[in-house]
């Protein structure tokens, strides 16, 4: 095997020797190009880490590490809507309607400002049973409109996106709450999600790490082993042929939307309890990290392409330059503009790979 | 002829479209271990009918037996499931996944009844047992849009075929694939026969259809117009037909003449694709063909000469002045104009209407003041639709309900209203029927009697010496000789497109 990938190597080295200069320059600005994401990143970091030395320290990696773990359900949900050539950017609002309900089902018994005081707190299993159901009826919702109506997903879930923003909104009004932030959770839900799953040194790694990579293989599986899951790269790729093939188009796609939905509500009842103070505004913007790290990592718009190491990958890199970027102070306000122009950057590489020069 | 041997039998099928009877009350019967040709003028109804048996249209009347049976399929996976597979005539794979992700796309084998995951290792094999069958040579984890047209084509065809199916029917299989492959492609046929299998097969090329076929069904207008053995038919007998009257030449008389040089085109090279060096000139009046096989840089040569690919090298001149046709828009303003060879992808906007499609490229002639004159475009469709007889209830219908050659003339229409000088026609009679092609040629014919230059490539070289009066042959990216039209053959144009092979 290794003999053979050193063949190819050396194969396609003395290739390039053969190239004429001006193809030889074209070579290496497309090998450039198409990595550049890459090579950014890779400058930052070392940037980062000469100018602030703690950045690359222990504790700061393990905080990466759970950083990516607590982004990845969203998305790994995310990228089956791209896979389809479409995008959900009500995951975001998705996660934080989720995180708020599985916050008021589990705050500790006699807190003052319980959402619902006469409630003890339920068993985890069944909440979590709760937030996946909420996230499975927004992704139905979501997936139905682009089946049946070939409505893009864009406008579809511009839509919900709206939809689920003002529940939220109408949810942190029950009772007494008027609209608090949702804490004093129950230990059995913090000790959960946040407790610790070994130890490195010092440094505790929390149990999410594990949910996380549970999941992620679970959705490994879906997508590579499973017919669903070639069903989904098929009409991703080409709806038409799928279609003639005797795949059931309009199935495939609600059963994405619903799948990515059920995602976003596990990275709520994760994000639930990592903050630990739920409020309207929980899970705001996740869904442009969550893009942006699929587009990093390969998932691409023309669809029908992008694999889970590239997910884990585009997630990990995002939140090293998140974190990189705390450390060197940049504000908050500064963040976003950066995010902002990861997206297009990505997004522009990325499609210059698949257009055709003429 | 004994019934029992028909496995299908699709009785009376009606289809409306809105504003179109499709199909109106067609029969088809096809044996076991035959080849039941299905002919037919683009529009006819041919794909139509074929649609309705394979569920992706419902049939509006009539019904549809398989071995006695009736069968009612609501869509493609009941018909592949209920024992009937098609080669689409559009390629429909999916590009980005590999050969045998395709090949069992809808059917993903099993690890087993208790694993439901799809097995990699399965698939792999399966895929080898069937294309050693077949003798392809193909390996399974190709990604689709890594091999050529004329290998996926094969792909589709095994595909069709591994579904066991009792009817395959195959739509236009042979339209991307050289001759040794349709060799090939009809010794899996002869296979498929054997086996007991009724086959219907869709073509547009003659010699094919007499070769390789027990029964020829003929439609025309979505009517049946004839099943008839086809030991018993001759070409033009199925070309009368197929086009309801006696054609007697497939060439239209030519009588333009030719003037002074118009076009110099000196040592034109392309930077991203197969062009080399070209030089030529072209007269006014003249029609000028480019022959070559595919990938010889053909059509790369008339995108480089409308601005369409980065240009290398070269300069143009049209009478005796350096043009640059940087840019389509460029090479519009100096009077080209490119028939594109893809007509679905890059000729028409599908859903606009004839009107639209139509005054597309000339609407600074129909502006009045900074608006679009609904009048002046209506005016000019019109013209359009009459001259080159565009066959249309209205022109506000949408072009992609169109069959082919008319859709082929509403983009010819549209480029005739920018007034060019210089027409550059890819594949312009590429899957045209009969009928529609002698039109087209007319027309063309028309525009060199006006003085017009045409330049236009084709991969049939019988329409080349029909048509042209003078024809390039392009090798490997480079021009490898011109022959007259009137004296050459079909022989001296193949040694020259092997040139630089």
């Amino acid at each position: 095997m290794s003999d053979k990938n050193e063949a190819a190597r050396v194969g396609k080295l003395s290739k390039f020797k053969t190239l004429n200069p001006s193809d030889k320059r074209r070579y290496v600005t497309d090998l450039l190009f198409n990595n550049a994401m890459f090579i950014i990143i890779a400058i930052a970091i070392i940037y980062i880490a000469i100018r602030v030395p703690a950045f690359l320290s222990l504790s700061s990696v393990v905080n990466i590490i759970s950083l990516t773990a607590a982004r990845m359900p969203i998305a790994l949900g995310i990228a089956g809507a791209i896979v389809l050539t479409g995008t959900d950017i009500s995951a975001g609002r998705c996660v934080g309607l989720t995180a708020c309900v599985a916050a008021s089902l589990l705050q500790i018994t006699g807190y003052s400002k319980k959402m619902f005081p006469d409630l003890d707190p339920l068993p985890l299993w069944s909440v979590l049973l709760i937030v996946m159901a909420i996230g499975a009826v927004v992704g139905l919702v979501n997936g139905f409109f682009v089946a049946k109506f070939k409505l893009h997903p864009f406008i579809v879930t511009l839509s919900t996106q709206l939809i689920l923003f003002g529940s939220v909104l109408m949810y942190l009004m029950i009772g007494s709450n008027n609209g608090q932030t949702l804490s004093g959770l129950d230990s059995s839900y913090t000790d959960f999600v946040r407790g610790t799953l070994f130890k490195i040194g010092t440094v505790a790694v929390p149990n999410y790490v594990l949910y996380s990579a549970i999941l992620t293989a679970i959705i490994w599986v879906i997508w590579n082993k499973t017919e669903f899951g070639k069903n989904m790269f098929a009409v991703g790729s080409n709806e038409e042929a799928a279609n003639v093939s005797g795949v059931n188009v309009f199935r495939t796609i609600i059963l994405v939307f619903v799948l990515a939905g059920i995602m976003y509500g596990i990275t709520g009842f994760i994000e639930g309890a990592r903050i630990a103070s739920c409020s309207a505004n929980t899970g705001l913007n996740y869904e442009s990290d969550a893009i942006a790290a699929c587009v990093i990592g390969g998932v691409s718009f023309v669809g029908g392409t992008g694999k889970i190491s590239g997910i884990v990958t585009g997630v990990f890199l995002l939140q090293i330059i998140f974190v990189g970027l705390n450390f060197l102070s940049v504000s908050a306000n500064m963040l976003y503009i950066i995010k902002g122009l990861i997206i297009l950057v990505a997004c522009a590489i990325d499609m210059r790979k698949y257009l055709a020069r003429k | 002829m004994s019934e029992n041997n028909v496995i299908l039998k699709m009785d009376n099928i009606e289809k409306v479209f809105p504003g179109v009877k499709a199909l109106d009350n067609v029969s088809l019967k096809v044996k076991a271990g035959t080849v039941h040709a299905l002919m037919g003028e683009n529009g006819a109804g041919k794909s139509t009918l074929m649609k309705c048996l394979f569920g992706v249209y419902r049939k509006d009347a009539g019904k549809i037996f398989l071995f006695n049976k009736e069968v009612d399929f609501k869509n493609s996976a009941e018909a592949l499931s209920g024992g009937i597979a098609m080669v689409h005539q559009e390629l429909n794979q999916a590009l980005k996944r590999n050969v045998m992700d395709n090949m069992w796309l809808g059917r993903f084998p099993k690890v087993s009844k208790w694993l439901p995951f799809t097995s990699e290792k399965k698939m792999q094999e399966q895929t080898r047992e069937i294309f050693k069958d077949l003798g392809l040579n193909i390996d399974p984890k190709t990604v689709m849009s890594r091999l050529s047209v004329s290998q996926r084509q094969m792909v589709e065809i095994a595909k069709a075929i591994s579904y066991d199916a009792k009817i395959i029917v195959f739509d236009e299989p042979t339209s991307s694939l050289n001759e040794k492959e349709v060799e090939h492609l009809f010794r899996i046929i002869d296979m498929l026969k054997k086996r007991g299998c009724g086959i219907i097969y869709i073509s547009h090329k003659m010699e094919e259809i007499l070769r390789i076929s027990d029964e020829v069904t003929v439609m025309r207008d979505g009517k049946h117009i004839a099943t008839k053995p086809a030991k018993e038919l001759t070409m033009n007998e199925i070309i009368k037909l197929m086009v309801g009257r006696e054609l007697t030449n497939r060439y239209p008389e030519k009588a333009h003449s030719i003037g002074d040089v118009l076009l110099e085109v000196d040592n034109l090279s392309s930077v991203y694709n197969n062009l080399n060096g070209v030089s030529f000139k072209a007269r006014e009046g003249e029609i000028l063909g480019i022959a070559g096989l595919d990938g010889s840089g053909r059509t790369e040569l008339l995108e480089n000469l409308f601005g369409l690919s980065t240009r290398k090298s070269g300069t143009i001149f049209l009478r005796g002045k350096q043009i640059s046709n940087k840019n389509p828009r460029d090479s519009i303003k100096n009077g080209f104009a490119l028939l594109t060879e893809e007509r679905r992808a890059t000729g028409i906007f599908g859903i606009l209407s004839i009107m639209e499609n139509t005054v597309v490229s000339s609407l600074k002639s129909v502006k009045k003041g900074p608006f679009i004159s609904k009048r002046k475009s209506r005016e000019n469709t019109d013209w359009c639709i009459n001259s080159l007889r565009i066959k249309t209830p209205s022109r506000e219908v949408k072009i992609r309900n169109l069959s082919g050659g008319n859709q082929q003339k509403v983009i010819l229409g549209r480029w005739l209203l920018t007034d060019p000088t210089v027409l550059l026609l890819d594949e312009s009679t590429r899957g045209i029927d009969v009928g529609a092609k002698y039109e087209i040629y007319q027309l063309i014919l028309n525009l060199a009697a006006k003085g017009k230059t045409v330049i236009m490539v084709s991969s049939e070289m019988p329409e080349l010496l029909g048509v042209c009066d003078r024809i390039l042959v392009m090798s490997g990216g480079k021009l490898a000789g011109q022959v007259d039209a009137k004296t050459a053959t079909q022989e001296d144009i193949m040694t020259l497109a092997a040139k630089y092979v």
